[in-house]
C-alpha cells in the first residue's frame, strides 16, 4: 500500500510516516511492544520498590512460561484463521499424565516429556484432522477436545497430588541464574536472579516460531490461508494441509506448555491451567493477532503474554484487591486491541478502494 | 490521513498506560505518610463459600491503616499458580509478614523457602501446608478440622443412642469438599472415624467442592444410588442448602426423626444466618462450627512477633456445636468434654452481628 510512494514523497522519514507506511502485523506489534513498556516503566516510577528489582520481571516469565508456549500455539492457529480452545486441557491432562507415570510408575523424567509431546501431538492430529479435512468449524471441534481432555484428566486420577520423584524435583528446582541481575532481599543477603527451566524452552520456542513463521515457505503459508483461503488456493497452497498443519503445531505447543506448566507449579489436578486458552486467546489478540486471520507476530504474542500478567500485578499491587478488578482491566485491554484491530481492517479497506 | 490515525492511535494508547499507572499514586501516598504501618501481604485462595467471605472480612478488619497495618490482599482465585505468584510479588514489595491460606497442602516448599531466605515471616491460615521442613512457616492459626468432624459425630452418636437407635440402622453418606483441602481431610477422617468406631455404614462419599450447586448434583445422585441413606455428612454449609434443596425435590423430608423416613443433615461452618435458621427448623440436626474470625488470633501472633516473642506453632481457634434440640447437653472426644450450644433466635441474631450477615 503505497510504501515506496510514500518514501519518494517525503525523503526525510519522521516516526509518522514510518508508522503509517507499516504493514498491519508490524504496526499491530509496535502498538504492543510500546504499551507493554510504558505500562512497565509506569509500574516502575509509581509503584517503586517491587517493580524495580529485576527479579520482579524474571517472576511474570516464571508464572507465564507455559502460557506463553501455549500462546505461540494459538497464535499460529489463529493466523491461519482458526482457534483452539483445548489448549488448557490438554496442559492439565498432560500434568496429570506426568505426575501419575512419575510417581506410581516410577517413570523417568525424559518418558515424561515424550509423554507430553505425545499427548499433544495426538490432540494435534486429531482436531487437525477433523477442522482441515473432513471441515468441521475448529471452535466446535476443539471445544470438544476441551471437554474431552478435563474429562480425562479425572479419569487418569481424581485426586490432586504432589510429585516427589527426586530427577523431577530436581530439574523442577533447577534455577537457571541471570548473570548480574540479582538484588538484595529484606533480609540483606544477595540473591541471584534465576528464571526456571520453562523460560527458557519458553524463549527457544518464541524464537524457532518467529523463525518459522517469518523465513520458511510453510510459515508463509499460513498468513495466507488465513488472510484468504480463495486466494491461497488459487496460488497453488495445499490449504488443508497447511489448516491441519497449524493445529498440529497449536497441539503439540500445549503439550509443551502443559510440561512447562507441570514442571512449575510440580503438581497434578484437574483444576490446573483453568482459563489457560482464554488467557492464550487474550494474549495472542493483544500481541496484535487478528482473529480473523492472516495477522499475527510470535514476538507480539510474547509481549501481549507480558502485558497481560503485568497488568495483573499492577492491578493488585495497587490496592485494587477483588479479583474482579483484574478481570475488568483485562477486558478493557482487549476491548481497546480489538478496536485498534477494526480499525485498521478499515483503514486497509480503505486503502484497497 | 493514515498516518494521523496511526498517531492518535499511539497516542491514545501511551495515555491510557500512563492513566492506568496515575490511579495507584493515591496508594502510595499512603504508605508513605505512615512509616511505621506493619506491611502485611495476605494471599487469600478465593471466595468461594459463605465462611471465605466472612473469613476475608475478619482479616481486612483487624489489619486496617486504623490498627497500624497496612494490608496488601491478593485473591488467588482458586489457583495454586497465583498464589505462588502473590507470595513471589510480597516478597519482592518486602512486605514485614506474609499470611497465607493455601488452597491445597502440596507444593509450597519452594516458595516458602524464599520467604524465609528473605527473612519474612509466613503465618498460615484456615489450611496446613504439607511440608517436611515445619520451619518453612512461623505458626498456623485455624480449626481443628479433625476435631470438628469428631464433635459432630460424637453428638451424633449420643443424639442416637438417647432415641434408641442401633447403629446398624443408619446409613450415612458423606460430601466431602475440595478434594486436597484440610477442611475435606479432616472432617472425612471424621465421620470415616466414627463410621468404623460406632459401626454405622459409610455407603458412599463424594466431593462437592464446598459449593450449593455441586453439593445438590451429589446429593441427587446419591437418592437414586442409596434409597436407604437417613443420614447425609455434608462437609460445609453450602454444601447443606444445595443436599436439602435434592432431597426436598425428590419428596423426601429432612428431619431428625430418622426411623420415619427423615433424612438427617449434618454439617460445618455456621457462619451463614441462613444455615443456622435452618437448625432452629430443624433441618439441619447439627452444625459443628468453624469460626472463621482468624484476623484478631493472626495480629495477636505479629504483634507478639514484634516484641520478640516466639507464639505456639499451632493454635486452635475455640469453636462451638450448634444443635436443633436439647437431647444431648454435651459430647465428648479423646476424653475432652465439649458442651453444646442449642440454636435459638437469640444465638443466631447474636452470630448474625459477629459476622455481618
Amino acid at each position: 500500500m503505497g510504501k515506496s510512494k510514500q518514501a519518494n514523497d517525503m525523503p526525510k522519514k519522521n516516526l509518522l510516516s514510518r508508522l503509517s507506511g507499516m504493514s498491519d502485523t508490524n504496526l499491530l506489534l509496535t502498538i504492543t511492544i510500546v504499551v507493554f513498556f510504558v505500562m512497565y516503566i509506569g509500574a516502575i516510577v509509581f509503584q517503586g520498590k517491587g517493580f524495580l528489582k529485576p527479579q520482579a520481571f524474571f517472576n511474570i516469565l516464571n508464572a507465564n512460561a507455559a502460557l506463553i508456549i501455549a500462546s505461540c500455539g494459538m497464535s499460529l492457529v489463529m493466523i491461519t484463521g482458526g482457534i483452539d480452545i483445548s489448549v488448557g486441557g490438554v496442559a492439565a491432562l498432560v500434568s496429570m499424565c506426568c505426575a501419575v507415570y512419575l510417581d506410581y510408575h516410577d517413570g523417568n523424567v525424559l518418558g515424561a516429556v515424550l509423554i507430553a509431546l505425545a499427548i499433544g501431538l495426538a490432540f494435534g492430529i486429531v482436531q487437525g484432522y477433523l477442522v482441515a479435512y473432513l471441515g468441521i468449524q475448529p471452535f466446535i471441534v476443539t471445544l470438544a477436545g476441551m471437554f474431552f481432555a478435563r474429562g480425562m484428566t479425572t479419569i487418569v486420577n481424581t485426586n490432586p497430588f504432589n510429585v516427589a520423584n527426586p530427577a523431577f524435583v530436581a530439574l523442577k528446582e533447577t534455577r537457571v541464574v541471570v548473570p548480574g541481575m540479582g538484588s538484595y532481599n529484606k533480609a540483606g543477603n544477595y540473591v541471584n536472579a534465576y528464571v526456571e527451566i520453562g523460560v527458557v524452552v519458553a524463549i527457544i520456542v518464541v524464537i524457532a516460531m518467529f523463525c518459522i513463521l517469518r523465513w520458511t515457505k510453510q510459515g508463509r503459508y499460513f498468513y495466507a490461508v488465513g488472510g484468504n483461503a480463495q486466494s491461497a488456493l488459487m496460488l497453488g497452497i495445499n490449504v488443508k494441509m497447511t489448516r491441519f498443519l497449524s493445529h498440529l503445531g497449536c497441539g503439540l505447543l500445549a503439550g509443551v506448555g502443559g510440561f512447562a506448566y507441570f514442571l512449575h507449579v510440580g503438581s497434578g489436578s484437574a483444576s490446573h491451567a483453568s482459563g489457560m486458552e482464554m488467557n492464550a486467546i487474550a494474549s495472542s489478540i493483544i500481541g496484535g493477532t487478528m482473529l480473523t486471520g492472516g495477522v499475527g507476530n510470535i514476538i507480539g504474542t510474547f509481549f501481549g503474554v507480558l502485558s497481560l500478567s503485568t497488568i495483573q500485578n499492577i492491578v493488585s499491587s495497587a490496592g485494587l484487591d477483588q479479583a474482579w478488578w483484574t478481570g475488568i482491566t483485562i477486558a478493557a485491554m482487549l476491548c481497546l486491541f480489538l478496536v485498534v484491530q477494526s480499525i485498521i481492517m478499515a483503514r486497509k479497506d480503505k486503502s484497497k478502494k | 490521513m493514515k498516518k494521523w490515525l496511526a498517531c492518535i492511535l499511539v497516542a491514545g494508547l501511551i495515555c491510557l498506560g500512563l492513566l492506568a499507572c496515575e490511579k495507584k499514586e493515591n496508594s502510595i501516598q499512603q504508605e508513605d505518610q505512615g512509616e511505621q504501618l506493619i506491611t502485611v501481604g495476605f494471599s487469600q485462595l478465593g471466595a468461594e463459600s459463605d465462611w471465605r467471605s466472612a473469613n476475608t472480612k475478619s482479616m481486612k478488619e483487624a489489619f486496617s491503616k486504623e490498627n497500624g497495618y497496612n494490608l496488601i490482599f491478593e485473591d488467588g482465585q482458586q489457583k495454586q499458580s497465583n498464589q505462588i505468584m502473590a507470595i513471589r510479588t510480597f516478597i519482592q514489595q518486602e512486605v514485614d509478614y506474609i499470611v497465607l491460606a493455601p488452597v491445597t497442602e502440596t507444593g509450597w516448599d519452594t516458595v516458602l523457602q524464599e520467604a524465609k531466605e528473605a527473612g519474612i515471616p509466613v503465618i498460615l491460615v484456615d489450611r496446613m501446608v504439607d511440608t517436611d521442613n515445619e520451619d518453612l512457616f512461623t505458626c498456623f492459626v485455624g480449626s481443628d478440622f479433625e476435631l470438628e468432624g469428631k464433635k459432630a459425630t460424637a453428638w451424633l452418636k449420643a443424639y442416637l443412642e438417647k432415641k434408641g437407635i442401633a447403629p446398624e440402622e443408619v446409613n450415612v453418606v458423606n460430601i466431602q469438599g475440595n478434594l486436597g483441602a484440610t477442611a475435606q481431610i479432616g472432617r472425612s477422617e471424621g465421620i470415616r472415624y466414627a463410621a468404623a468406631e460406632y459401626g454405622w455404614n459409610l455407603l458412599d462419599q463424594k466431593p462437592g467442592d464446598f459449593t450449593q450447586a455441586k453439593g445438590k448434583e451429589v446429593m441427587e445422585y446419591f437418592l437414586k444410588r442409596y434409597p436407604e441413606l437417613n443420614v447425609v455428612y455434608c462437609e460445609n454449609d453450602n454444601e447443606s442448602f444445595g443436599a436439602i434443596e435434592a432431597i426436598e425435590e425428590a419428596g423426601k423430608k429432612v428431619g431428625t426423626d430418622i426411623q420415619n423416613g427423615d433424612i438427617m443433615v449434618l454439617s460445618f461452618d455456621g457462619v451463614n444466618g441462613e444455615a443456622l435458621q435452618y437448625v432452629i427448623d430443624q433441618k439441619i440436626a447439627c452444625i459443628g462450627e468453624c469460626n472463621p474470625l482468624h484476623g484478631p488470633r493472626v495480629s495477636d501472633i505479629i504483634q507478639s512477633l514484634e516484641c520478640g516473642i516466639k507464639p505456639p506453632k499451632l493454635s486452635f481457634v475455640s469453636e462451638e456445636i450448634y444443635v436443633h434440640d436439647q437431647t444431648v447437653k454435651s459430647v465428648s472426644v479423646d476424653g475432652k468434654e465439649y458442651s453444646v450450644t442449642t440454636m435459638t433466635e437469640e444465638v443466631a441474631n447474636k452470630k448474625a452481628e459477629q459476622f455481618g450477615n
